[in-house]
């Protein structure tokens, strides 16, 4: 394999997945291979499960990942169990290929007494401490100026950790993305900013995000690797990843990943693109879908099935189904819960006022 | 005389002024081509054109930095913030540039513009789609800060803004901006606003309700509550006067002051959490102005010292009960 | 010369004082001169200024030395209504642009000559007839005020250019790259000069990024950086001048990492022998940019010790008599502290000016 480092967008992006379905090299195991499919077909119900939700007023929002599935779960899929991911807010499927139970996840849809935020967030908005997943936060970008941080903290301690970070293009734009890269750069922190570029921040495209060439070419103002990737490829994601990883292991430091990809849906249930976008843009984006292709490159190496597809579905939609049905009918979180977390122990004032919330309710 | 709600009104404000002074335009994340997420720009890019209703790049810091830039230049920007969340990447533009270029150029070089974003809680949004950052603004010397709780107001107070020599950090409280709440629920706008030109001075309250027991002040969102509030305790007789102050700072001391003389008793509502809120501005004004007036202490009804929590936002959120409760209470004392 | 690579130093001025013919800008024997002239005014007044302030006399001082080509290279690339958004070191192109040395002075004192009405520390330069804006010691903002100011004037249909300087420093700084992303996006019309003189106080620039030069940066943004010798006047006049012209003529911005070096310290604060080898300092003296000049205008026959000597004498006189009327000024009225806060005095600061007034009488009647 020919390193990475030096594929930039002159060369065009990284691609494993041909057109005839075929991929050489790959040195995923059928069994993460099947993991992999299974998480992003798992991804594609949950976000039709959860529009729909939203619709009849039972969740207040969601923000999917329609024809993002493989950059989500390429990327995911090749870092190690020790290693930590940052999210953005459209990576539930990362968290739940990372171990996340999907009940943790729905939890926190309905903002219940079991969420581990504890109703605290926004729907999408999940923690998950256990499976090394940092913890979504709206405001655009700032995840990428901590991620550097945490790499530099484990490469002092001598671990071999790396943390992944995602973000929108959009988020380049944002001083936290320059600081995040420019630490990283300075300070050869074990870090991968992996970039979904799915060509629309909300209503405005990535082409009037930035005059630069590539969001891959921004590495170069920073002294870090670049690379750009063919986003709905997940075996392509899944190597440039890896090999930013082995750098991380080399200690040679961060990796700027840009993902090519599209953002099938809405920004999110509070969005209509049809105002801004014509369907014509989106249609060849719908045949590039990153489902079947895997699909069927599972399939010509035998390793999937119509009767797999069939039968993972209906399972698929089974748990869905379970878990929100549990998710839904547990209550609210305790009033307590709203005092609590903001400081360690809570104090005087915070006491003060969870008595009169308590004592208002009760009269209320 | 047209009825419009709060982003209508805004928009419309938006558009006259753009058409009266070319020098005005609107910049921002989604605010061209789109309209904006809550549309409140909608119509001006086709109206304005790409230079004048400007989609930026998604950077707080740029649309402000730039903005002053723009207007100390001789432009009037009016720029958006999408929520008063996101207002921080750009606090250090704010507070050390925008607030100070006037004072510290000795008047030479000034940055007349407005700020637009979004404030407030009630639409479950959580930390980030929620919050009420005004007091930070209303501390920075420079700055004049302003949240409209009507239509009318939003029109007029827009307008004002727009033409005024210094910068206005301008709140619109999201809430209620498609309607107001009545008896618990959001119904939609009722209010006749002026068409075409109409200001509303920045600097004077308004009297929403006059009374003689208790005087409340409040601002944005929380005004309807208030209302309603001093509305179910008239039932009990007791007569709560009610004023907007409208304009955040400078405030209407006068209003505030005269108000409290008469009444004695002093209730500050807002939604913001508590410690080193605006609430304890007003009520050190009001001790400072009033001492020997005052019947009983003043009370402060304010969101808690938490962050702003998702799912029990109403608990969170100084509602009519809590209102209610508080009036109750100062009128006893 | 356009995009050329970033890694490329474009320099005029061989260490002789040679000059390829192909590169020199050619300029007037008159311009050269004058040239050199705001040079070593800019240097005789920060030796002053600095003697003044170990004196007592001047509360802070940050200096241009070593770094003087710079300004006056923007200064004769520019009109003057184009805007110029200076940063620590770029202050003194206002004199250059034609602003009065008291008026100057004054603004290092910050008494009542002093347009800013004293509210500014000394070294932070600034006036509306010149076109030069305000700017505040946080790092790196008025750089995204620069790229305003000039989208504000492509709007408008304005010929202005603007100018927006920074220290190697500031391209960490997250308005850096706001202010760079803007620009390009917009094709403002501005040239944003990052002077890299190796030093941020105490932090070296190799410290600062891990990109081998600051020119490469504009590649991120989509728009042409280029790498000048920050010692040689005519190298940057010519980058300068070509990227005004580029700005001006609807070409957009330009990025130029000005390769120079801070001679002094930070500022009258600071110590630099803590952190710094004297052997660079050393190393960096025999490329003074004064001194390469004055060796060009030699091989030219324009210049010799004795009109060096001249010309110093000169500018020391003018600025010793200069500083002598503006210390004879006294600080502002104590009043005018409540006024530009707002367009208006509101009525709280009515309030405090009202109280102090009381007290200056109740001090004057006790």
């Amino acid at each position: 394999m020919t390193p990475l480092a030096s594929r930039e967008t002159p060369q065009g992006p990284l691609r494993i997945l041909r057109d005839d379905d075929q991929a050489p090299e790959v040195p995923i195991e059928p069994g993460e291979l099947a993991r992999m499919y299974r998480t992003m077909l798992l991804a594609r119900n949950l976000d039709d499960r959860l529009i729909r939700l939203q619709r009849q007023g039972r969740i207040s929002f969601h923000i999917g990942s329609l024809g993002e599935e493989a950059a989500i779960v390429g990327s995911a899929a090749a870092m190690l169990p020790a290693d930590w991911i940052w999210p953005c807010y459209r990576e539930f499927a990362a968290a739940l290929y990372r171990g996340m139970p999907l009940e943790a996840y729905l939890d926190n849809m309905f903002g219940n007494a079991d969420d581990p935020s504890r109703g605290r967030q926004m729907p999408d908005h999940w923690t998950g401490r256990a499976w090394n997943v940092g913890s979504v936060s709206s405001p655009v970008g700032t995840q990428i100026a901590q991620a550097p941080g945490m790499a530099w903290a484990a490469k002092r301690r001598g671990d071999d950790v790396a943390v992944l970070v995602y973000f929108g293009e959009g988020a380049t734009s944002e001083g936290d993305f320059h600081v995040g890269l420019n630490f990283a750069g300075v300070f050869k922190a074990p870090c991968i900013f992996f970039c979904r570029n799915n060509g629309w921040a909300i209503s405005v495209p990535a082409s009037r995000q930035t005059a630069s060439k590539s969001i891959a070419v921004k590495a170069t103002a920073y002294g870090v690797a670049g690379v750009q990737v063919d986003g709905n490829d997940v075996l392509a994601v899944h190597r440039a990843v890896r090999e930013a990883r082995e750098r991380c292991r080399r200690g040679e430091g961060a990796t700027l990943i840009e993902a090519l990809t599209y953002r099938l849906g809405p920004h999110s249930t509070s969005d209509d693109p049809r105002g801004y976008r014509k369907e014509e843009e989106v249609e060849p984006w719908r045949a590039a879908d990153p489902l079947p292709r895997f699909r069927r490159y599972l399939e010509q190496r035998g390793l999937w099935s119509d009767a797999d597809e069939e039968r993972v579905t209906a399972e698929i939609e089974s748990e869905i189904r379970a878990a929100i049905e549990v998710a839904e009918r547990k209550g609210p979180p305790p009033l307590e819960s709203l005092f609590d977390d903001v400081y360690a122990r809570r104090p005087w004032h915070l006491e003060e006022q969870y008595r009169e919330a308590l004592r208002l309710r009760e009269e209320g | 005389m047209a009825v419009m709600n709060i982003i209508q009104a805004v928009n419309d404000a938006l558009r006259l002024e753009m058409r009266r002074d070319p020098s005005v335009l609107v910049m921002g994340e989604d605010v061209g081509k789109f309209g904006g997420v809550f549309r409140a720009t909608v119509g001006l890019y086709d109206e304005f054109g790409p230079d004048r209703s400007i989609d930026t790049p998604l950077s707080e810091g740029g649309i402000i930095g730039t903005a002053i830039g723009m207007a100390t230049y001789g432009l009037r920007p009016v720029a958006e913030i999408q929520f008063a969340d996101y207002i921080f990447p750009a606090f250090d533009q704010i507070v050390n540039e925008l607030a100070k270029l006037r004072y510290r150029s000795g008047g030479q070089y000034t940055a007349p513009m407005v700020i637009r974003a979004p404030c407030g809680g009630g639409i479950r949004g959580g930390h980030y789609h929620s919050q009420s950052p005004e007091a930070y603004f209303i501390h920075t010397a420079g700055l004049k800060v302003v949240m409209p709780s009507s239509p009318a107001d939003a029109k007029g107070l827009l307008i004002s803004s727009i033409r005024d020599p210094d910068p206005v950090v301008f709140f619109e409280p999201k809430r209620v901006y498609r309607g107001r709440p009545v008896e618990g629920r959001i119904t939609p706008w009722d209010q006749d606003v002026p068409e075409g030109e109409h200001t509303v001075p920045l600097g004077e309250a308004a009297l929403l309700r006059e009374g003689r027991h208790v005087t409340l002040a409040t601002y944005g969102a929380m005004v309807h509550e208030s209302v309603e509030a001093a509305r179910l305790v008239a039932k009990e007789g007791l007569e709560v006067e009610v004023i907007d102050l409208r304009t955040l700072w400078p405030v209407d001391v006068e209003a505030l002051v005269g108000s409290v003389k008469k009444t004695g008793r002093f209730v500050v509502v807002h939604e913001a959490p508590r410690t080193c809120g605006f609430a304890a501005e007003l009520v050190t004004l009001v001790s400072e102005k009033a001492f020997l007036h005052l019947e009983a202490p003043p009370a402060r009804v304010t969101g808690w010292d938490t962050p702003f929590p998702c799912t029990l936002e109403n608990d969170y959120m100084p509602m009519t009960p809590r209102i209610v409760d508080a009036l109750r209470r100062t009128a006893r004392f | 010369m356009g995009s050329s690579d970033s890694d490329d130093l474009f320099e005029v001025i061989g260490p002789d004082g040679s000059a390829d013919p192909a590169l020199d800008p050619g300029l007037p024997q008159g311009t050269l001169l004058a040239m050199l002239r705001a040079m070593r005014r800019i240097r005789a007044i920060d030796a002053r200024m600095m003697m003044l302030q170990r004196q007592g006399r001047v509360s802070f001082y940050g200096e241009c030395r070593g770094q003087e080509a710079t300004p006056v290279a923007f200064a004769f690339a520019t009109e003057l209504t184009d805007w110029i958004f200076p940063a620590l070191r770029e202050g003194a192109i206002m004199l250059v642009r034609g602003f009065g040395l008291d008026s100057y002075l004054a603004q290092v004192y910050g008494n009542d000559l002093d347009e800013l009405r004293g509210r500014q520390m000394p070294s932070h330069y600034a006036s509306r007839s010149v076109a030069q804006v305000s700017w505040s010691s946080c790092i790196g903002t008025q750089v995204p005020h620069a790229v305003g100011a000039a989208w504000a004037a492509k709007l408008r249909g304005d010929r202005t250019v603007t100018v927006g300087f920074m220290g190697d420093g500031a391209t960490s700084e997250a308005d850096f790259h706001v202010a760079m992303n803007f620009a390009a996006v917009y094709r403002a019309p501005c040239v944003l000069c990052c002077q890299n003189n190796h030093w941020s106080i105490s932090v070296p620039s190799d410290r600062q990024t891990a990109s081998s030069t600051f020119a490469k940066k504009a590649v991120a943004y989509g728009m042409p950086g280029i790498r000048v010798n920050g010692n040689d006047v005519l190298a940057l006049f010519r980058v300068a001048s070509e990227a005004v012209e580029r700005a001006r003529s609807g070409g957009g911005p330009t990025f130029i990492e000005a390769f120079t070096y801070r001679m002094g310290a930070h500022s009258s604060s600071d110590d630099p022998s803590r952190y710094r080898d004297q052997r660079d300092v050393d190393e960096w003296a025999r490329r003074d940019p004064v001194a390469v000049f004055e060796r060009y205008l030699t091989a030219k026959g324009l210049w010799d010790a004795e009109r060096g000597a001249a010309l110093g004498a000169e500018l020391d006189a003018e600025v010793l008599e200069a500083v002598r009327r503006v210390e004879s000024h006294g600080p502002p009225a104590v009043l005018t502290m409540f006024d530009d806060v707002y367009a208006e005095r509101p009525w709280h600061l009515e309030e405090q000016r009202q109280q102090i007034q009381n007290e200056d009488q109740r001090g004057e009647d006790g």
